[in-house]
């Protein structure tokens, strides 16, 4: 069936949302990477065995990710007219408990983690009803109640295989909304009044790069997406194709509109086997009701998306990097300008956005500029995603209005460090950013704060430290990263790292002399000044902030010979 | 790898974006390594020089030359790993399989003497939440401590 208008949609909506909230019980399994590392695919095939042997009348799903890793796997109970419960740490013995108690319209209370009585989908509102009142309210469990959700607002709740349920909560209005009734530049003037800030670790306002693409001379233009998430320990892309893959596919569908481009691209790590089975999937399942392809909603507006996959090198993540990986060339950066707006993919001008960004722009559409730039902070607007991991108590995805403190994160969301020891730092912008330490935890997480302490926000990994890291080991951790991911191509980086390398090893092994300490300052800021890309001007900042909060660290290290 | 089987991967890309590295993934997820008589019959129907394609698959971590042992033990080093202690998941397994951290091309590839296991590292599974990870041929165990090792090993047939 091809969507031509609005009733068409409507129709597809309504059809939707009867999957969400069908007559008879429904059950979702959080089936996300991570979900399935612990299990979560042996309690669906479980279930799926069970159901179809019995004809049982429940639905049941795959559902993305809630985004508390620690509790999965995490399984939702939706039983008609009462709150959808959402049960932790199950495993594959509890399926058949927990369907012989759904049948019977309950669920299994030593299970429950909390109840969801309503949900704000933001382009839906959904209404599951009272019920099982001795489980805690969604909003009584801390790690969820100083979150905002609005990139995650679907995940875990909708079948991310479904385009059907992604409609039924409201997905692609926007886009019909903006295909149909929007002037293509009022599209990018809404996005430049929203305030939406490129997600993917810089910053740049989103809306300008849009006109600055739109501008620039040339017809075969590309719109790409940057889903190379590199930063080990950040997985927040991840979760979010897999969880929600529509969402970025409209962002995409919408901003094509606007800057009038007709060829879009994903560029997705290799290392993200079930996010591109979703991606392809959505891809073919948008097709299918004519949201990609020819005359999309009857707009004569033609655009399709294709996924180009990675293979392994953080610097592909690099925008002149990627261009040249898309081509199937060795992924090495080149001087800028010219800038990808300029000379991207293949020599034509392409917008190159995070996966965040993109999945930002459909509720920018649906409730305008001034929705959306009342979240946050004023020059930081809206909401960010990030994967607190490390050795904090509650590990898991947390999406919280940009300026939320790193306290907040860490001690009111986070529950401060894990098995109640004391959290000593946290790492932002991955092997780009630095170690903030406990004193400065106030600071508000912006982009402009954050580069003020030394570090910036990267892509959203934030991998917390405790007593017992060493923090010199750290520093050698990530220069040992970089310089082995290091492209080759400039001197300071290639040969710069190596160095720091030699020298925090020797310190790390007690062999170091003060002199090192020295040179490990005077070769970073080398290496920052004179690399030539990112990679290389951001690979020291570990040590720089290590050595700047951490220095007696170092100084222990220190042989007494050599001080 | 079979001709046949070459031609179906080359036709899943009709355009030329992400066309190279696109056949040579399916490649080394089917064969679990890039065998060079591959790489060759590809230079050829692709047409991209074998020089190129070799320059890609030493340049890219997700591609290997080195046949691998009959289970791949993949150890993760990303950063929320490594504050667990990843290294000494690394040290163990090195310790108990008798195989030595020295690398060729900068890839950490190493295989037992019998062919039986191979370890090569990763960044990030993204299963940061159950740090440290290992991966024998793509099942995951989570939470895993130096202590573990053998008997993980043991569940495909190494013996002590
Ligand atoms: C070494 C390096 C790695 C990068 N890795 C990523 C990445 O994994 N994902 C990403 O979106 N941006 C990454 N970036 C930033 C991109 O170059 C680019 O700024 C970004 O994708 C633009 O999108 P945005 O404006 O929506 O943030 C990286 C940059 C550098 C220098
Ligand atoms: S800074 Fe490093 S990664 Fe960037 S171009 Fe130079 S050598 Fe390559
Ligand atoms: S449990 Fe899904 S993102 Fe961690
Ligand atoms: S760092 Fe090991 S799974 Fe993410």
């Amino acid at each position: 069936m091809i969507i031509t208008s609005h009733e068409d949609l409507e129709s597809v909506r309504k059809r939707g949302l009867t999957k969400i909230q069908p007559k008879h019980p429904r059950i979702g399994v959080g089936t996300s990477s991570c979900g399935i590392a612990v299990g979560g695919m042996q309690i669906f095939d479980r279930m799926q065995e069970l159901i179809q042997k019995e004809g049982y009348d429940i639905t049941l799903v795959k559902t993305g990710c809630i985004g508390f890793c620690k509790e999965e796997p995490i399984v939702s109970v939706t039983i008609p007219g009462k709150s959808q419960v959402l049960l932790h740490k199950v495993r594959p013995d509890d399926a058949e408990r927990i369907i012989a108690l759904a049948l019977k319209g309950e669920i299994p209370e030593d299970l429950a983690l909390c109840r969801i009585p309503d949900w704000d989908h933001i382009t839906g509102n959904l209404v599951y009803g009272d019920g099982f009142e001795s489980v805690p309210d969604y909003g009584e469990i801390r790690f969820f109640s100083h979150q905002k959700k609005v990139i995650l607002r679907d995940s875990g709740l909708i079948n991310p295989e479904d385009i059907d349920e992604y409609i039924g909560i409201g997905g692609y209005s926007a886009a019909f909304k903006a295909l149909n009734s929007m002037d293509p530049d009022t599209i990018i003037e809404e996005v430049k009044k929203s305030g939406l800030r490129g997600r993917g670790g810089a910053g740049f306002p989103a809306g300008l790069k849009w006109e600055i693409t739109k501008k620039a001379p040339g017809t075969e233009k590309f719109i790409v997406c940057n889903a190379d998430e590199g930063d080990p320990g950040a997985y927040m892309n991840r979760n979010e194709m897999e969880s929600d893959p529509h969402m970025l596919l409209e962002g995409m569908l919408i901003g094509a509109y606007g800057m009038d481009v007709h060829e879009g691209l994903i560029y997705i790590r290799a290392e993200y086997p079930l996010a591109i089975e979703r991606l392809t999937l959505a891809l073919d399942q948008a097709r299918a009701y004519g949201l990609l392809g020819k005359n999309i909603l009857n707009s004569g507006f033609d655009f399709d998306i294709q996924i180009a996959t990675g293979a392994g090198a953080f610097v592909c993540g690099e925008s002149t990097a990627l261009a040249a990986s898309i081509e199937g060339k060795t992924g090495r950066p080149r001087l800028r300008p010219p800038r990808l707006t300029e000379k991207g993919v293949f020599g034509r001008p392409t917008d190159l956005n995070n996966v965040e960004t993109w999945c930002n722009v459909p509720v920018i559409i649906t409730k305008g500029a001034t929705w959306y730039s009342d979240i946050g902070a004023k020059g930081n607007t809206g909401t960010k995603v990030f994967s607190l991991v490390g050795k904090v108590e509650n590990i898991g995805m947390v999406e919280v209005p940009l300026g939320t403190s790193l306290r907040t994160i860490i001690y009111d969301i986070g529950s401060g460090g894990a098995g109640g020891k004391e959290v000593k730092a946290v790492q932002t912008g991955g092997p780009s950013g630095g170690c903030i330490p406990v004193r400065l935890f106030d600071t508000p997480v912006d982009f402009e704060n954050l580069n003020m302490v030394g570090t910036m926000m990267g892509s959203g990994g934030l991998v917390v430290m405790d007593e017992d890291t060493n923090m010199v080991d750290i520093a050698r951790y990530f220069i040992n990263f970089a310089s082995s991911e290091s492209c080759g191509k400039c001197v300071p980086c290639r040969e710069g790292l190596k160095h720091l390398l030699l020298i925090l090893n020797r310190i790390v092994s007690g062999k170091g002399t003060r002199d090192d300490i020295e040179i490990l300052k005077e070769l970073s800021d080398t290496v920052q000044k004179t690399s030539l890309c990112g990679l290389g001007q951001t690979a020291p900042n570990p040590v720089l902030t290590t050595l700047q909060y951490f220095g007696e660290e170092y100084e222990k290290l220190i042989a007494p010979e050599g001080k | 790898m079979d001709e046949k089987i070459l031609d179906e991967i080359i036709a899943h890309y009709p355009s030329q974006s992400g066309k190279t590295l696109g056949i040579l993934r399916e490649i080394q997820i089917r064969e679990k390594h890039i065998p060079m008589d591959t790489l060759k019959l590809l230079s050829g129907k692709i047409d991209v020089p074998l020089s190129r394609l070799y320059a890609l698959v030493t340049f890219y971590s997700f591609f290997s030359l080195k046949p691998v042992g009959e289970h791949l033990i993949t150890v993760c080093m990303g950063t929320p790993c490594h504050v667990k202690g990843a290294e000494k998941i690394l040290e163990s397994l090195e310790e108990h399989l008798g195989i030595s951290e020295d690398t060729q091309d900068g890839k950490y590839l190493q295989t037992t003497p019998d062919n039986k296991f191979t370890v090569e590292i990763a960044r990030c599974f993204g299963a940061c939440s159950m740090a440290p990870v290992l991966r024998v041929d793509g099942e995951l165990h989570g939470y895993v401590t130096p202590e573990m090792i053998p008997k993980i090993l043991e569940k495909y047939g190494w013996k002590r």
